[in-house]
């Protein structure tokens, strides 16, 4: 916080910016108050200094939560949970997928929890139908043999991806919102109770920015604290969990299947479109940056996980996962029994009028997340209307729709055409999905790179992970002109590094077979392990 | 249905159909050797063209531009690399004579130099190598006299941009241009290298394409383009463009699976038979066991078992993307003889953090121990078996990703253990 009043004013060199709301946040919660505001007839500047989904909501399971999940110690999170599920698959059903889902017990797990189970399920109202052993491993043929107690929820999974961009690209278009990636808080200038401006950088250029707003909303999701105390106040508590996940190559189930049994390690496998994802772990954590998968993770998540599905231990992993939980700090005991509730701070007890924190809570109740916030802003502001989210249905532009597993394919198959090379061959990505992502997804305007592009996309979600149309599409955009010297090369490099960071736990298999493929080609031929050295012997100094 | 096995008999069968496979397979037949080759399809499909002898020394920067002054300073900072045991002049020599016999045989290639050479790659950098093909070596050497020069690329061939080449090049080689052309007869949808390769050994194709590459020249007289120049005749194919254009052509390798990979896949493949080898390419070999007197190798095809006795064998099965070595969740393991494998201590170890650190990754320092023969070692350090043999990057201790020296570690400890399973056969 700087309260001094020359920071209340601009500094020559800097960008103002002037919004009448500023978000801080580009996860779920933040491109879900940018939507709400918008259908408020509220334009809001968001701002991440990442991208889209970069922290928690690009880093979980994608699981629609019926609630049955939050029966046993926290009914008021499973009735929020059954109520949120039922409201976003009537308005986003393009980002959902209808599984269903299966509670299963197996030898060995307590049968007291399960037996309690569909009263617990009753009492949050949440439709819970017990089925035989044999029942269950006819739906789902890969679940344990050992299978004692099984029963259907109506879990569901949900694209976070697809779903940000979504609310960005449906922001702007209802009433010209803004969405500036890469853009960090680096302070706030305060003055008599008002933030008269937040201070921002762009973490790409250098450039610093000036945004003045009437209202500034902080859904910074586990940063949350930290935006926070920049402004002055002390009353967000957070403590990190840091949960990882693994992706298996193929989709081993129809249904989410879930372990009946309190939380805990690898209990959890959501199908992803074509893939399925098996998580999690959680250990506290005081790290927010470079939070990364260990061996040891992926191995706890596996060796759980094929308690319940025995081929889980044997299946091809392509890749990992970890991101940081944001908990509220109110909570006691372990933090799988911590609230997943959310907490609205309206600050004002910290002296702030015009500021207001949103953390906590989960990709389930995002879009009641962004209501409560939305309303305490127009509240403050005087106008703006009522909360239209829990009817409008939210609009399905082109350009968002590449992220979704299994997708590409069909499209490319309806548009039948055959000067429409696939660049990504893993995933069925098209030359025209590059196309429309550079000319329409929301974050792209200024500067893109390929690692926002795979943002957008499924590039680089397959067995390969990107190594062959990671160079494809760097080719592509050097012949589109996008690239014009050696910044396509870096970001190569960078894409490949980012990528590895999720393989380098799982490669074993045939994965290493892959992955000494990609990397005799990134390194070994294209000499990307050194660029930045690489200083060509100058061709009129060679020896002779 | 059942089919009688097959039996052949051989003085040395050499397991594996990589670089390392056939360069064993080259150096037996020059030794008069009867020999059998056998082994999966290999990543030779992947290979570039060209042959790396060492382009880097693990973690330094600077690129080598004398490979064999770099082996000097491999021998003190990595004694127990595969090449740090060999001497000079027959890393010479077994180069020597891959190069000759591939030139021999239809794909001529540079002989090795004291020098590298600086040779172009697909996104527009550099890399070091030792030898290349005929029809890639003017690049390097317009390259290396900064004369200007025209990139030419192909609509619908994705992965290879003549901007790309031009935009990162363009800073060390000003006089750089870039076309984009339409294949003759593939005007519409996705092209492949393999195909449009096939298609140049075509004259009529061949003419079409030398037109179109006159016109785009206009005043200049060197032009790269993607490595598609023929699939059996590359040089016929290359000598004919440039006489037909008057212009100075090379070409630039692709992604892979590449051309002139399969070039050389196919050449050994059409080659070795001829020249008495008795070739079962793309088998794996299911077992592998010692008698007395020599070695049993079985194996099946479409045709049913086979049976190989050989009095001596060469095992250069690569690494994992080859089936040389297996990762599982907890180690790595040789399949076919479950030879000792030399390796970190957990998978926890097997990566750095950051993929392209220049220190290399140590899962690619794992391997199989060798004595100075080339014999694989046991737990106790001692042969396995005085007839068998090990060559290629299946070999620890080295990591041939980062030292650019796949080619070299293939070649080189091929010789050796040719050379020294002859010793043994001879004696």
């Amino acid at each position: 916080m700087t309260p001094a009043n020359v920071l209340a004013n601009s500094l020559p060199g800097e960008q103002l910016i002037e919004t009448p709301v500023l978000i801080i946040g580009g996860g779920v919660t933040g491109t879900g108050i940018m939507r709400d505001l918008a259908l408020r007839g509220l334009p809001s500047l968001l701002i991440d200094k990442r991208d889209l989904c970069a922290g928690a909501s690009g880093g979980n399971h994608g699981l629609l939560h019926s609630g049955a999940r939050y029966v046993s110690n926290d009914l008021h999170s499973a009735i929020e949970c059954r109520q949120e599920n039922l409201i976003l698959k009537q308005i986003a059903p393009h980002c959902i997928e209808e599984t269903g889902g299966l509670f299963v017990a197996v030898d060995g797990d307590d049968l007291d929890f399960a037996s309690r189970f569909p009263d617990l399920c009753a009492a949050a109202g949440i439709s819970c139908e017990e089925l035989s052993a044999a029942e269950a491993r006819k739906l789902e043929p890969l679940l344990s043999e050992r299978l004692v107690r099984a029963f259907a929820v109506p879990d569901a999974t949900i694209d976070p991806f697809r779903l940000a961009l979504a609310n960005v690209a449906h922001a702007g278009q209802l009433c010209g919102s803004l969405y500036r990636p890469h853009t960090e808080i680096e302070d706030f200038a305060v003055v008599d109770g008002e933030i008269m401006a937040a201070l921002c950088r762009d973490a790409r250029s250098g450039a610093r920015l000036r945004i003045v707003a009437a209202q500034y909303v902080n859904a910074g999701g586990a940063w949350a604290m930290a935006i926070a105390r920049l402004a002055g106040c002390s009353d967000v508590n957070l403590s990190y969990s840091k949960g990882t996940l693994v992706v298996s190559h193929d989709r081993l189930t129809t249904r989410v299947i879930n372990r009946l049994r309190p939380p805990a390690d690898g209990d959890i496998l959501v199908p992803g479109g074509t893939v399925s994802v098996l998580g999690t772990t959680s250990l506290r954590s005081s790290n927010l940056e470079g939070v990364r998968p260990t061996v040891a993770e992926v191995d706890a998540n596996v060796l759980e996980g094929a308690a319940m599905l025995p081929v889980l231990a044997t299946a091809r992993y392509i890749r990992a996962f970890s991101r940081v939980r944001p908990l509220l700090q109110d909570a006691v005991g372990d933090d799988r029994s911590a609230t997943r509730g959310f907490a609205l701070f309206d600050h004002l007890d910290q002296g702030l009028n015009n500021f207001c924190t949103i953390t906590g809570g989960k990709l389930t109740t995002f879009r009641l997340m962004a209501e409560k916030t939305a309303d305490l802003v127009v509240e403050r502001l005087g106008r703006g209307g009522p909360c239209r989210t829990t009817s409008e249905p939210l609009a399905d532009t082109g350009a968002c729709r590449w992220t979704e597993a299994g997708a590409s394919p069909r499209y490319w198959y309806q548009a039948n055409d055959a000067e429409d090379t696939i660049l990504c061959e893993c995933e069925m990505v098209p030359t025209s999905a590059i196309d429309e992502i550079l000319a329409c997804a929301p974050g792209l305007e200024e500067k893109m790179s390929l690692e926002a592009i795979a943002l957008r996309s499924r590039a680089g979600k397959g067995p390969c992970q990107g190594s062959f149309c990671g160079i494809r599409i760097a080719s592509y955009l050097y012949e589109r002109g996008y690239y014009q010297d050696r910044t396509g090369l870096t970001h190569m490099r960078d894409f490949f590094n980012e990528r590895f960071k999720g393989m380098r736990t799982v490669i074993w298999g045939r994965q290493a077979a892959q992955m000494e493929l990609a990397e005799a080609l990134h390194c070994g031929l294209l000499g990307l392990d050194n660029l930045d050295d690489d200083s060509p012997p100058a061709a009129s100094g060679r020896q002779p | 249905m059942t089919s009688a096995t097959r039996h052949l008999h051989c003085e040395l069968a050499v397991i594996g159909s990589g670089i390392a496979g056939f360069a064993a397979s080259i150096f037996a037949t020059n030794r008069r050797l009867s020999t059998a080759q056998v082994g999966n399809t290999g990543a030779i499909a992947y290979t570039t063209g060209y042959l790396d002898l060492l382009g880097a020394i693990s973690g330094e920067n600077q690129a080598l531009t004398d490979p064999w002054q770099g082996l000097v300073r491999l021998r003190n900072c990595e004694p127990n690399h595969p090449l740090s045991s060999l001497a000079e002049d027959n890393i010479r020599q077994a180069f020597s004579e891959f190069t000759d016999f591939v030139s021999d045989a239809g794909i001529l290639y540079t002989p090795p130099a004291d020098h590298n050479i600086t040779a172009l790659t697909p996104a527009g950098t550099l890399k070091q190598t030792l030898c290349v093909p005929a029809t890639m070596a003017a690049g390097p050497r317009a390259f290396q006299a900064q004369n200007p020069c025209l990139i030419i690329d192909f609509k619908g061939l994705k992965g290879f941009s003549g901007r790309q080449v031009v935009a990162n090049l363009k800073d060390h080689w000003p006089g750089l241009s870039c076309r984009r052309l339409t294949f003759p007869g593939m005007e519409r949808g996705e092209l492949y290298p393999e195909v449009m390769a096939r298609a140049l050994e075509v004259p009529a194709i061949r003419r079409q394409l030398a037109e179109l590459l006159r016109q785009a020249a206009a005043e200049v007289t060197i032009v790269g383009l993607p490595a598609v120049l023929g699939m059996h005749n590359p040089d016929l194919v290359h000598r004919d463009l440039e006489q037909l254009t008057g212009l100075t052509i090379f070409e630039i390798p692709t992604m892979p699976p590449s051309v002139p990979g399969i070039r050389l896949r196919e050449l050994f493949e059409q080659l070795f038979p001829q020249r008495g080898l008795t070739l079962v390419p793309q088998q794996k070999v299911d077992r592998l066991h010692f008698t007395g007197e020599g070695a049993l190798l079985e194996l099946a095809d479409n045709f049913g078992p086979i049976t190989i006795e050989a009095k001596a064998v060469i095992l250069a099965t690569g690494r994992f993307l080859s089936g040389g070595l297996q990762a599982d969740v907890t180690r790595i393991s040789e399949p076919l003889l479950d030879l000792p494998v030399s390796q970190p201590a957990s998978r926890a170890e097997w990566y750095r953090d950051q993929y392209t650190d220049r220190l290399g990754h140590p899962i690619h320092q794992a391997g199989i121990e060798i004595d100075l023969r080339g014999r694989p070692l046991d737990r106790n350090g001692e042969p396995v078996n005085p007839r068998l043999f090990a060559a290629g990057v299946i070999l620890a201790h080295q990591d041939w990703i980062r030292g650019r020296s796949g080619a070299g570690i293939a070649i080189a400890t091929a010789f050796r253990a040719v050379t020294a399973a002859e010793q043994l056969l001879r004696s």
